[in-house]
């Protein structure tokens, strides 16, 4: 569809970040967004907005990224943020069994409530906290102590995740490992169809291609906005 | 119990009021005073000092140890603890007596100005003092630091430190006893909420202690306003279904502190609004609030450690802007002003924590405590710095509407920021342009963690530029988002941005005072701050170079609450009030349009002194266009 010559076809993608608090969604969002890791982080308040860009072989995905606060206040602000998202990542601790359960309630609260076509994704984060990180490089300071302080264990997760078709990684935002294979394996995950809308029109006319794109990227959003502005 | 050193402002009157009915612990003690007054039972102190000790325990007020060798000669004087009430090691063998006379003197006096001035007088009649002054006049405010002497503040570096948590609980218990500055926040049901050091199983029984001190005087109908313990002052603040307590040997005011708890107090209305924290106990009295509080632990503390610190906003309720032309102002505030939406109902763009430019809606102006919430958000503690892109956070500013939420779009103008955003792409973020794509191919190994940076204390001459809107809407992000990249488009564009950045700079925030007074009079001065009462705004000098230092601010904002609270105090009629110290003088002026306080060396004459606080205030007269936001952009 696209020859080599022309620049990749681009989409956005709205993506959300729910959670416990304290479970390292902003961490993940960082160390995605500019590869950076900062110990105690404090916690966010509200929500943040970044973007960042995905590059798959055949495509550009433009990840827009509402990365939200996990306090409990903050839940009934929620729904504002993955209305209209075409990705969520549903963030636990893997060292904290009740952030797992709250990771179960914003999957059901997702399937109930947001788009229907939505990509979900379950993250177990702070790997480097347990023994099994092995595959992390840097590891060492955080598991060598010989305690691991791993409370989920990958069976229960991944079974669950099965059962609800979610997309499953462990990661640790602090080593980095599996935080940009996440957002790939979501990137890869949305459906051709959803991204169709965003590229459609400028597929005909070669040369105004890149100009409906840059429209369009635009496109999805501002009838939200305005939407959103009359209720 | 500590009733001993208590003492009810609501007691304050003049006429000598027989103590609150309910004192039957004092009772028992003075029962017990025949054993423990005399001589030879001085050697013998262990059932006074266990006694005493109880309330030593949970009112850490550094006074331990102090009974076995009584101060001969030190009778109590005014000026020792700086609140008119005996410190306990003053009073000698008459423990109970004195201090039953005693805790029923005036409490919210400033400390030793009277004194102080006087002695002032006498110095100058001084022929030897007057031939040393004239060789001393360089002598700089609070140089005793240099020479490792901090006097009364000695351990005040290690005030910010946190309580470790792998000591013993001793130990611990005596690091939290040694902080200067406490501040407590609990529910009337005696639940621990919120307290600036140490974790709450630490001091859970001193919450106790507390909880049950004020509801004992709650359920008396006559609610404790403060007491002082040794040389701890303790000031309660009842809010609702709250009590907040300062606990400071910093030597402010009752007002002060009390200020002070009222500004944490508007913090946590600020996260919960007034509606929702009356809902939460009304339903169930004995909740936890820390739960619906978690995360903003963070706020309450740098917001506590700014008055720790010193904090001019807090002191004189006004903000701080940037000094810039009249005519740039005034040209950013229309950029602003042209290019706003609907939605907004606020817009401030701040530098470094002073306001560079406000709009607003002609009916609604902004009130100083609530900006000083929103910038010590931003600019004191990291929450929304750290996260780097668009943050859109509900907030309630109590002072403009206490019941509901406003929405806050926040956004950093980085130094990285292109030059021009002509893309029509309006959410860029700025902090993907210094990075790559990340997709590293299949099994690379991520690039290891970047050393954490070394300190999350946010650098205090803050060079940061931040862009607020305020809405009601909670819609109204993406169109924020839009005015923001138009905004600063236009105001690169222009150039304002770069002059903005370049008025940050640390030489030019800050008027220096050689940059104001001739070098004749540079000397009488050594630090001041001027508030513009009616435009509820200070400017103060550069703290550079002598005040940069933790101690020396400390000592500097020491001196203006001193003279803050002799000028405010209730009926005092003053205008001007001049006080020498050991270490420093220091003038209040006082008027309808402006307040002025000064600091300079000890030997400054009071003619100097006044000579060159009248070329302040003219010289901030000429500048007033500058460096104050006069009415600011209206819509």
């Amino acid at each position: 569809m696209a020859d080599s010559s022309a620049p990749k076809p681009s989409s956005s993608v709205k993506l959300v970040l729910l959670g416990e608090a304290a479970v390292g969604k902003s961490s993940l969002v960082l160390r995605f967004v500019n590869n950076d890791f900062q110990e105690n982080k404090e916690p966010t308040i509200g929500a943040a907005f970044l973007t960042q860009k995905c590059n798959l072989p055949t495509r550009t995905i433009k990840f827009e990224i509402w990365d939200t606060a996990g306090q409990e206040r903050f839940a009934s602000l929620a729904p504002m943020y993955y209305r209209n998202a075409q990705a969520a990542l549903v963030v636990y601790d893997l060292t904290k069994p009740t952030s797992l359960i709250k990771a179960k309630h914003w999957v059901a609260e997702l399937q109930r409530q947001a788009s229907p076509g939505i990509v979900i994704a379950l993250v177990g984060n702070k790997l480097d906290l347990t023994n099994d990180s092995a595959g992390a490089d840097g590891e060492g300071a955080g598991g060598g102590d010989g305690e691991d302080a791993r409370k989920v264990t990958t069976e229960e997760a991944k079974t669950y995740a099965e059962e609800e078709g979610l997309l499953f990684f462990e990661t640790s935002a602090k080593t980095g490992y599996n935080v940009t294979e996440v957002f790939t394996a979501i990137a890869n995950a949305i459906p051709e169809t959803s991204l169709k809308t965003a590229r459609g029109p400028g597929a005909s006319a070669a040369a105004a291609r890149t100009e409906e794109q840059r429209v369009n990227l635009n496109g999805p959003r501002d009838p939200n906005a305005k939407e959103g502005c009359a209720c | 119990m500590a009733q001993e050193t208590e003492d009810l402002t609501s007691s304050l009157s003049p006429s000598p009021s027989p103590p609150p009915p309910p004192l039957p612990p004092r009772r028992k003690v003075s029962g017990e005073a025949p054993l423990q007054v005399g001589g030879q039972l001085q050697s013998k102190p262990t059932t006074a000092v266990s006694s005493i000790d109880i309330s030593t325990l949970s009112f850490p007020d550094g006074t331990r140890g102090t009974f076995p060798t009584p101060s001969v000669g030190s009778g109590p004087s005014p000026l020792n603890s700086g609140y008119g009430t005996p410190s306990r090691d003053s009073s000698g063998d008459n423990l109970t007596d004195s201090m039953s006379v005693m805790s029923f003197a005036p409490t919210v006096r400033a400390p030793g100005d009277l004194a102080s001035l006087v002695a002032g007088e006498f110095n100058r009649k001084s022929r030897a003092w007057n031939l040393l002054r004239s060789q001393s006049e360089t002598v700089q405010p609070f140089e005793a630091i240099e020479y490792g002497d901090s006097g009364e503040l000695s351990g005040f570096e290690k005030e910010f430190d946190n309580i470790p948590e792998n000591l013993t609980d001793d130990v611990r218990l005596s690091m939290w006893q040694s902080k200067m500055k406490h501040y407590l926040i609990l529910s009337s049901a005696g639940k621990p909420i919120w307290s600036r050091h140490g974790d709450l199983s630490l001091i859970n029984s001193s919450m106790g202690v507390i909880q049950t001190i004020i509801s004992f005087y709650e359920g008396a109908k006559d609610p404790l306003m403060g007491f002082t313990a040794g040389k701890a002052r303790f000031v309660v603040l009842t809010a609702g279904p709250l009590y907040f307590v300062a606990i400071s040997k910093l030597g402010e005011s009752d007002a002060q502190l009390r200020g002070q708890l009222e500004a944490l107090y508007m913090q946590i209305l600020s996260t919960l609004t007034l509606p929702t924290l009356k809902n939460i106990f009304v339903h169930r009295p004995s909740t936890d609030l820390r739960k619906p509080l978690e995360g903003t632990e963070t706020l309450l503390s740098s917001l506590a450690d700014s008055f720790t610190k010193g904090s001019p906003t807090a002191l004189l309720g006004a903000l701080e802007c940037l000094k810039l032309r009249k005519s740039q102002r005034h040209a950013i505030n229309n950029i602003f002003l042209k290019n706003r939406t609907d939605q907004l109902l606020y817009g401030l763009i701040v530098a470094g924590g002073k306001l560079v430019s406000v709009i607003r809606p002609r009916k609604h102006s902004l009130h100083p405590s609530d900006l000083q919430l929103i910038f010590n958000m931003l600019f004191e503690s990291g929450s929304v710095k750290s996260g780097g892109g668009e943050s859109w956070i509900p907030i309630c500013l109590p002072a403009f509407n206490n019941s509901g939420y406003l929405y806050m779009y926040v956004s950093f103008f980085d130094d990285d920021d292109p030059p021009s955003t002509s893309k029509p792409t309006t959410t860029t973020n700025n902090s993907n342009n210094n990075t790559t794509p990340t997709i590293p191919e299949e099994g690379t190994p991520p690039p290891p963690p970047p050393p954490p940076p070394p300190s999350s204390q946010p650098d205090p001459e803050s060079q940061e530029i931040a862009l607020i809107l305020i809405s009601p809407s909670r819609e109204a992000f993406y169109p924020f988002s839009t005015l923001r990249h138009t905004l600063l488009a236009s105001l690169t564009k222009s150039a304002h941005l770069p002059l903005i950045r370049s008025s940050l700079s640390p030489s030019h925030s800050r008027p220096s005072i050689p940059s104001i007074l001739p070098p004749s009079h540079a000397q009488a001065i050594s630090h001041f701050i001027y508030k513009s009462r009616p435009n509820v705004q200070f400017l103060m000098s550069s703290l550079h170079p002598s005040f940069t230092s933790p101690l020396a601010r400390r000592k500097l904002f020491s001196q203006y609450q001193t003279l803050h609270a002799a000028a405010h105090a209730k009926h005092a009629h003053l205008k001007v009030i001049y006080s020498v110290g050991e270490d420093c003088a220091s003038l209040g002026w006082v008027t309808p349009l402006f307040e002025l306080y000064c600091v300079a060396g000890p030997n400054v004459s009071r003619q100097a002194m006044t000579e060159a606080a009248n070329r302040v205030v003219k010289w901030v007269g000429r500048e007033e266009g500058r460096v104050f936001i006069i009415g600011g952009g209206v819509f």
